[in-house]
């Protein structure tokens, strides 16, 4: 009867009051409530909704490239060498008078292509021997983290630029390198989660319901990883930018005439003391990408992880 | 009676067990051979394994088929992996990296060449990272919540987000090009070269020990901006510890208790809660002072730093595969080290890790 007045009470005061009241209806509705209030916080943080503002137009950048440019970033005016930024070209011109705006926007695709390839590859390598290392802990824990250690112990950029050495160079081969050396973390992280989350009481519960080990390491145990995961996924992704587009810069990520704005700094240096636009701008776009997925990150452990609250 | 027998079994058990110290040594020295293993084997399957054909990339697709065979076997490439895995650790064990085809000089005897420079300006770099890190991260944390903070907080994130060769790039441009304040790039002038005996290594110690005063002030020119470039991911890293640890710190019931003995603010933050946030910081630094070790590689590109970075790019683009994967064993062989050596000294210091 009481569950009815309070149901009622958000009837007819619209969408707001639908999200806010107090004893949700069922688990869509208590999902969405706890969405929209997940969503409150992170929108009251400044910090966290700058980081996602430039996240946001680098995707919209990505999906609409041709729209916004009219060009595909590769047409070649020789005409037009190196002009500076003006009306006609408004960031410029490179060395073979493409548009240096064109290609900013087209590498966004590239950016994003590298780091969702990082993400795949990592986040289930990671959490897979990490859930499964805490869990059922004993020899196997062991084995596990002794070998998560190796890889972490490892010096990032030089494993990197070893292995695309061997591989040559090319995106798909900077991304292996990359997810080589990045995965460890995760592994340690939700190992750590899993360990405190295995010796609570509703995982005890699950398991006298008779629930099995798989279901209860994908059905109790990783959901509540996740956020930790993505914080450290985000904060990540600024790492992997700047490694992918450092060995874009040295010669051995994408390769030309794809325009990843590590490779676009590396031609421009040889113009750097008299066209100043074609290295600068480049890396102002490598710069605020990077700086938006810190931002978004640190904005997010605010929100999601309340253990740090007011901390690092 | 209870307590005595009490203090017996621990006693027993004492002399049953060996000492802590040497349980966490044993571990250590584990770990260590562990890491290195996984150091080889990756290195191992990178430079023999995953190439297509090492044989082809010796010889050249032009040569007769006896020295194609003459130089399989010599690589010893007939025998098993596990076999010629064996002989490539044996060899690493004894420094014995090979020759680099670019210098024509044992990799080892290149990397002892080259990695002062490296140590030096990584060296110079941490400091400078201590020296404004630690101050920021202190004030962020004693003015928590205010826009000191913040500023901290977003100037972290900036230092966290910068490409350092592009920073590099531009401080060049704006520093020496059309200011003309600062030399360009390189570790020191080339008529400078050669007058100081290279007993360290590092041109400003011996410089200075030797009193060649001069040659002091150009290698300190040569050496700032390349330096603080690579220190702002320092600054950032240890300002944001710095500041989590001063946090935890001056929550603790004894600064309550400093404060309630009425002692002065700076008494407080200095004298009591900072000494034990200095202890915490030493593994903080080992870290920083590890990774700019391997992150001078992009920062000795773009200012022609001759250290152990360029050395193994320029190997890169030569296909010199003995120089880098021994550039990658020697570099990865300090990163361990030095992590582990932060994490000694952090035992030594701290007696509550002893326990």
């Amino acid at each position: 009867m009481s569950e009815n007045v309070a149901g009622a009470s958000w009837k007819g005061r619209g969408l707001r009051a639908w999200l806010l009241v107090d004893s949700p209806e069922s688990l869509f509705h208590a999902r969405c409530q706890r969405l929209y209030l997940s969503w409150r916080a992170f929108s009251a943080n400044p910090i966290a909704m700058t980081g996602l503002l430039i996240i946001v137009a680098l995707v919209l950048a990505a999906i609409f490239a041709p729209l916004i440019t009219g060009g595909n970033g590769t047409e070649q005016v020789l005409g037009d060498r190196l002009l500076p930024p003006g009306a006609a070209h408004w960031l410029g011109t490179d060395e073979l008078g493409r548009d240096i705006y064109q290609r900013i926007v087209w590498g966004s695709r590239i950016t994003l292509y590298i780091v969702g390839l990082v993400a795949i590859i990592v986040v289930p390598i990671g959490m897979v021997i990490g859930t499964v290392a805490g869990y059922v802990g004993g020899w196997v824990d062991n084995v596990l983290m002794r070998f998560t250690d190796i890889f972490l112990a490892f010096p990032r950029l030089i494993l990197a630029l070893a292995f695309v050495s061997a591989l040559g160079p090319g995106i798909e081969n900077a991304v292996l390198a990359i997810a080589l050396t990045t995965w460890s973390p995760y592994a340690r992280l939700t190992r750590a989660e899993t360990i405190t989350i295995r010796n609570s009481e509703y995982i005890m519960a699950a398991r006298l319901q008779g629930a099995s080990r798989l279901r209860i390491l994908y059905g109790h145990v990783v959901p509540l990883c996740v956020s930790s995961v993505v914080i450290r996924l985000t904060l990540d992704m600024a790492g992997v930018i700047l490694t992918a587009a450092g060995l874009g810069f040295l010669g051995l990520g994408a390769q030309p005439p794809l325009p990843e704005w590590g490779a676009m700094i590396s031609t421009g240096r040889q113009f750097l003391l008299d066209q100043w636009w074609v290295a600068t701008i480049p890396g102002i776009a490598i710069f605020t990408v990077s700086l938006g997925f810190n931002l978004l990150g640190d904005g997010l452990r605010d929100v999601l992880d309340p253990k740090s609250e007011g901390r690092a | 009676m209870d307590d005595r027998t009490g203090t017996k079994a621990a006693g027993a058990c004492w002399r049953l067990s060996p000492p802590p110290f040497a349980v966490k040594f044993a571990n250590l020295v584990f770990t260590l051979a562990l890491t290195f293993i996984g150091l080889t084997a990756v290195t191992f399957i990178i430079g023999r394994v995953m190439p297509a054909d090492p044989v082809l990339a010796i010889v050249g697709d032009r040569a007769p088929k006896e020295v194609y065979e003459a130089v399989r076997l010599q690589l010893g490439l007939d025998k098993s992996l596990l076999q010629q895995y064996w002989i490539y650790v044996s060899s690493v064990l004894h420094g014995d990296f090979g020759r680099s085809i670019m210098t024509t000089q044992p990799v080892l005897d290149d990397m002892i060449r080259f990695f002062p420079a490296t140590f030096e300006l990584a060296s110079v770099a941490t400091i400078l990272g201590i020296l404004f890190g630690l101050p920021m991260g202190v004030l962020a944390a004693v003015r928590q919540g205010r826009l000191t903070d913040h500023i901290v907080r977003v100037v972290g994130l900036l230092g966290y987000s910068v490409p350092i060769f592009w920073l590099g790039m531009v401080a060049l441009l704006i520093f020496y090009a059309r200011l003309d304040w600062l030399p360009g790039p390189g570790r020191i002038e080339v008529y400078y070269d050669g007058i100081v005996d290279p007993v360290s290594g590092f041109i400003l110690l011996d410089s200075a020990l030797q009193g060649e005063w001069e040659v002091f002030r150009n290698a300190l020119s040569h050496i700032v901006l390349p330096a603080s470039m690579l220190a702002t991911y320092a600054l950032a890293y240890i300002a944001r510890m710095t500041r989590s640890f001063m946090l935890d710190q001056l929550s603790q019931e004894y600064v309550i208790t400093a404060r309630v003995k009425g002692l002065s603010e700076i008494a407080v933050i200095w004298r009591h809660a900072f000494r034990n946030v200095l202890i915490q910081l030493i593994t903080i630094i080992g870290l920083t002072y590890a990774s700019l070790l391997e992150g001078s590689v992009l920062t000795e590109t773009v200012f022609a730093w001759p250290g152990i970075g360029q050395y193994i790019t320029n190997s890169l683009f030569n296909a010199d595969m003995n120089a880098v994967i021994g550039g990658t064993v020697v570099v990865g062989i300090s990163f361990v080290g030095i992590n582990m050596l932060s994490d000694v000294l952090y035992r030594i210091v701290d007696p509550r890790a002893r326990v």
